[in-house]
């Protein structure tokens, strides 16, 4: 998701961001939202980075990075599938669709390929229930999904 | 502000009620003139060539391309020399979503369903140019099999009571004149200067209305005591983080019709004497954050939010904070702690949020559909909103209708509906005429009602004496596809993850139990495991210190309770009636053989042996259990047991 150089750069811009907040008090969970955008995913020099612009010990930070399950500390892929499981999706069988991205991509959830291409993920409801069974892939929405389509999907993605 | 809106909306900042008054004559009369349909006329047979076109811009619809439909359908009445009598506008989601993306000509009532960016150029040229309705992407009404060309002809509306979702799919959420030419706004208007606090929290209490987010405490009651205790600061919070899976009618109302949880946020401030409000929303809900902000900037722009609303003393400020992905901060104090940066965990009550709620001053919290509700209530009277629905329960609830149902969608109905109306009526019934088994509502706290109880009038108490509750509005419907156990499992597995792992009942209780599902899916359950589900269920009902785990042990108390039968086939027949857990089947192939090798071929584990032209056999110790072998046979020799 990122070199050296933009990381620098990403570092300046979550400190810009941090200091133009009209208030820090309770600001912990909008600052981590803004650095899971600019770096993918929240590693330990990210924490500790927050921790001291928020001052804040690091424990609180990782406490909260820990509790809720949109923050991640492990990099993603270039491309993030995301199984919908809410209710709707799961009794029209987003199951055996995530069963068949787990055999075509070799991965299990919350893994990502070795040629950090995919990340599999599931997730509860993007209330677009009824597109079910619904996967997103990055931003995309695909409804109606079926695993016979698991294949034409993750070729459009090849490049 | 943007500067596309501001040139779109083209409004002043609006100085008192009276000219807010005047503002919403003036827009309901250009919206009455394209919008409405008049119900004398029959559909397309109007004699003015005005035409407005509104397409779903909900998460559904914009996913299958609506904004492309719109380009298109621009570029097409561009083409055709329509432009200055046909204009195209996003709106709110219809709730019909499952028919999406959909199209709506107005005033003809004319309602196109599973549009294509291609259909653009038939809907310009056969509707419009030539006057003909293009029958193909007319509703087909599946009990009558005939198509509907007009919406309050379809059976999906014709039993919907639609206050929370008034708005929505009828105006452009973008554009806060269209809100105000729906009587948006006047309701604050009215409050701000012809109530006092006390007389707004009366008539909320008359109202009868209770909280949509799942608790069902009556609105004016809360409101109630938040203004009894005296603070410099008080706040507002919205509850926008719907975190029931199954579940999206907030969504959709924050998608289709912004404005009126906002102006209800700033009235709930008023009566209680809060200047600021929070609105804590789920970060997977994008689109709805951005229409958010699109609608306080422009609320804020013509002074009906911010200092000095509508020329009064009162302030009302809002602020959005991000949700991160945690189910239990639909308890109060738990969301309050994450709106405050801090792990989403719950507090025991006293103190409740009332006396000391964010940042320990009181906090008043209300969920998105019953906001949306308030600026109804207001301007039409206490005694017309309670004059519907039941004895207990008052007005009307948007239910996410999801599942094995022909017409998936967002529904709203006046309390005291049946559930049968509800899925069958409106529903259109189950899919691919399979057996209705069972309908699950209240999410992972509910529980799962049976065909036996589909006749119950739906309030808060009826849903919970019969092991359920009303909880968001979720309503899950199942077929005999469905495999009872697999659901109150698939529950489990739900909550034992999004458990706070606070309190010992529902950290460790729950996972026991899941475990013990666990082990009956397997084939490897026992009787007196049903009897341990039972009683431990029952002590972490008891046991727990908030809603998530009092709650969670729901789904496999009412399973037990209605479909113990199929829990006896897993633990003494070992066998799946249902068909679906995987460990429990069996696949054989029978006489019908032709010898063919096909499956042999697609067998993963290479498990199936015979010759050419020979009957094949199964080594049921090597099966995994896929399928690949039935899904595959040509003659349908393969049976699953």
């Amino acid at each position: 998701m990122c070199c050296d150089n933009s990381k620098d750069q990403y570092f300046d811009e979550l400190s810009n961001f941090i200091d133009n907040l009209e208030d820090k008090n309770g600001a912990l969970i909008t600052v981590l939202h803004k650095a899971q955008n600019l770096f993918g995913f929240l590693s330990q020099d990210v924490q500790k980075f927050v921790a001291k612009k928020l001052n804040i010990p690091v424990s609180k930070v990782n406490g909260v990075v820990t509790f809720y399950s949109y923050f991640t500390e492990e990099p993603t892929g270039k491309y993030v599938v995301n199984i919908c499981m809410g209710t709707a999706c799961f009794v029209k069988g987003s199951g055996d669709v995530l069963s068949e991205f787990e055999n075509k991509l070799k991965i299990k959830v919350g893994e990502t390929t070795e040629d950090g291409k995919f990340t599999l993920q599931v997730l509860r409801c993007v209330g677009a229930c009824g597109l079910a069974p619904v996967v997103t892939i990055n931003d995309k929405v695909y409804g109606h999904f079926t695993k016979q389509m698991v294949d034409k999907i993750l070729d459009e993605y090849k490049e | 502000m943007n500067i596309k809106s501001k040139e779109r909306f083209n409004l002043n900042k609006i100085n008192s009620y009276k000219e807010l008054e005047k503002t919403y004559e003036l827009y309901s009369e250009k919206l009455k003139a394209s919008h409405f349909s008049d119900e004398s006329q029959s559909s397309l047979e109007t004699n003015s060539p005005k035409r407005y076109i509104t397409v779903c811009g909900g998460t559904g619809c914009k996913s299958a391309d609506s904004d492309l439909i719109i380009t298109n359908l621009r570029s097409e009445i561009e083409k055709a020399g329509l432009a200055e009598d046909v204009t195209v506008s996003i709106t709110g989601c219809f709730g019909f979503c499952e028919k999406g993306p959909i199209v709506k000509i107005s005033p003809d009532n004319v309602f196109y369903v599973h549009v294509t960016p291609d259909d653009a150029y038939d809907i310009v040229n056969g509707h419009l140019v030539n006057g003909e309705a293009v029958e193909r992407l007319l509703y087909e009404e599946p009990s009558i099999k005939q198509k509907v060309k007009r919406q309050d002809e379809m059976s999906f509306y014709k039993k919907q009571h639609r206050i929370a979702l008034r708005n929505c799919g009828l105006i452009n959420p973008e554009e806060i004149s269209e809100s105000i030419g729906c009587k948006g706004y006047l309701a604050l208007g009215k409050v701000l200067t012809e109530m006092s606090p006390d007389d707004v929290i009366k008539l909320m209490i008359d109202s009868g209305l209770r909280g949509r987010g799942g608790g069902g405490f009556p609105t004016g009651k809360k409101w109630q005591f938040a203004k009894a205790y005296e603070n410099d600061q008080k706040y507002i919070i919205c509850n926008a983080d719907e975190g029931d899976p199954g579940a999206f009618m907030d969504r959709s109302i924050l998608e289709g019709d912004p404005n009126s949880v906002l102006e209800a946020m700033a009235i709930a401030g008023y009566a209680i004497g809060a200047s600021k409000g929070v609105i804590y929303i789920r970060a997977e809900y994008p689109l709805a954050v951005n229409r958010l902000r699109i609608a306080i900037e422009q609320a804020t722009e013509l002074g009906l939010l911010g200092d000095n609303i509508l020329g009064t003393d009162f302030s009302f400020n809002l602020d959005i904070r991000y949700g991160a992905g945690a189910f239990v901060c639909g308890e109060e104090t738990a969301l309050i702690h994450s709106v405050e940066g801090c792990r989403g965990e719950p507090t025991n009550k006293p103190p409740f949020p009332a006396e000391s709620g964010l940042w320990n001053k009181p906090t008043c919290v209300n969920n998105v559909e019953t906001l949306a509700n308030i600026p109804a209530i207001i301007l039409n009277g206490a005694e017309w909103y309670s004059s519907i629905g039941t004895a207990t329960s008052k007005g009307t609830k948007v239910f996410a209708l999801a599942g094995k149902i022909n017409n998936v969608g967002l529904v709203e109905v006046p309390m005291g509906t049946t559930l049968r109306e509800i899925i069958y009526d409106i529903g259109g019934g189950i899919k691919n005429g399979r057996k209705f088994k069972a309908v699950q509502t209240g999410g992972p706290s509910g529980g799962c009602i049976p065909a036996s109880n589909l006749d119950i009038a739906i309030d808060y108490e009826s849903l919970t004496s019969i092991g359920s509750m009303m909880g968001s509005g979720g309503m899950i419907v199942m077929d005999e596809d469905n495999c009872m156990v697999d659901i109150a499992k698939f529950y489990l597995e739900f909550t034992v993850e999004e458990s706070c792992g606070k309190c010992t009942p529902c950290r460790v209780g729950n996972k026991r139990l899941l475990e013990i599902l666990t082990k009956i899916t397997n084939g490897q359950g026992t009787e007196e495991d049903l009897k341990k589900l039972k009683e431990l269920g029952e002590t972490i009902k008891d046991t727990s210190l908030c809603g998530l785990g009092q709650t969670a042990p729901n789904p496999i108390l009412s399973t037990m309770k209605y479909f113990m039968d199929e829990y006896e086939a897993h633990v003494k027949d070992k066998t799946c009636p249902s068909g679906v857990c995987k460990n429990l089947l069996k696949f054989d192939i029978t006489n019908k053989c032709i010898g063919c090798t096909k499956c042999s071929r697609n067998c993963p584990v290479s498990c199936i042996s015979g010759k050419v032209k020979e009957l094949h056999i199964i080594d049921q110790n090597k099966c995994i259990k896929c399928g690949a072998c039935l899904n595959g046979c040509p003659v349908d020799a393969i049976v699953k047991k």
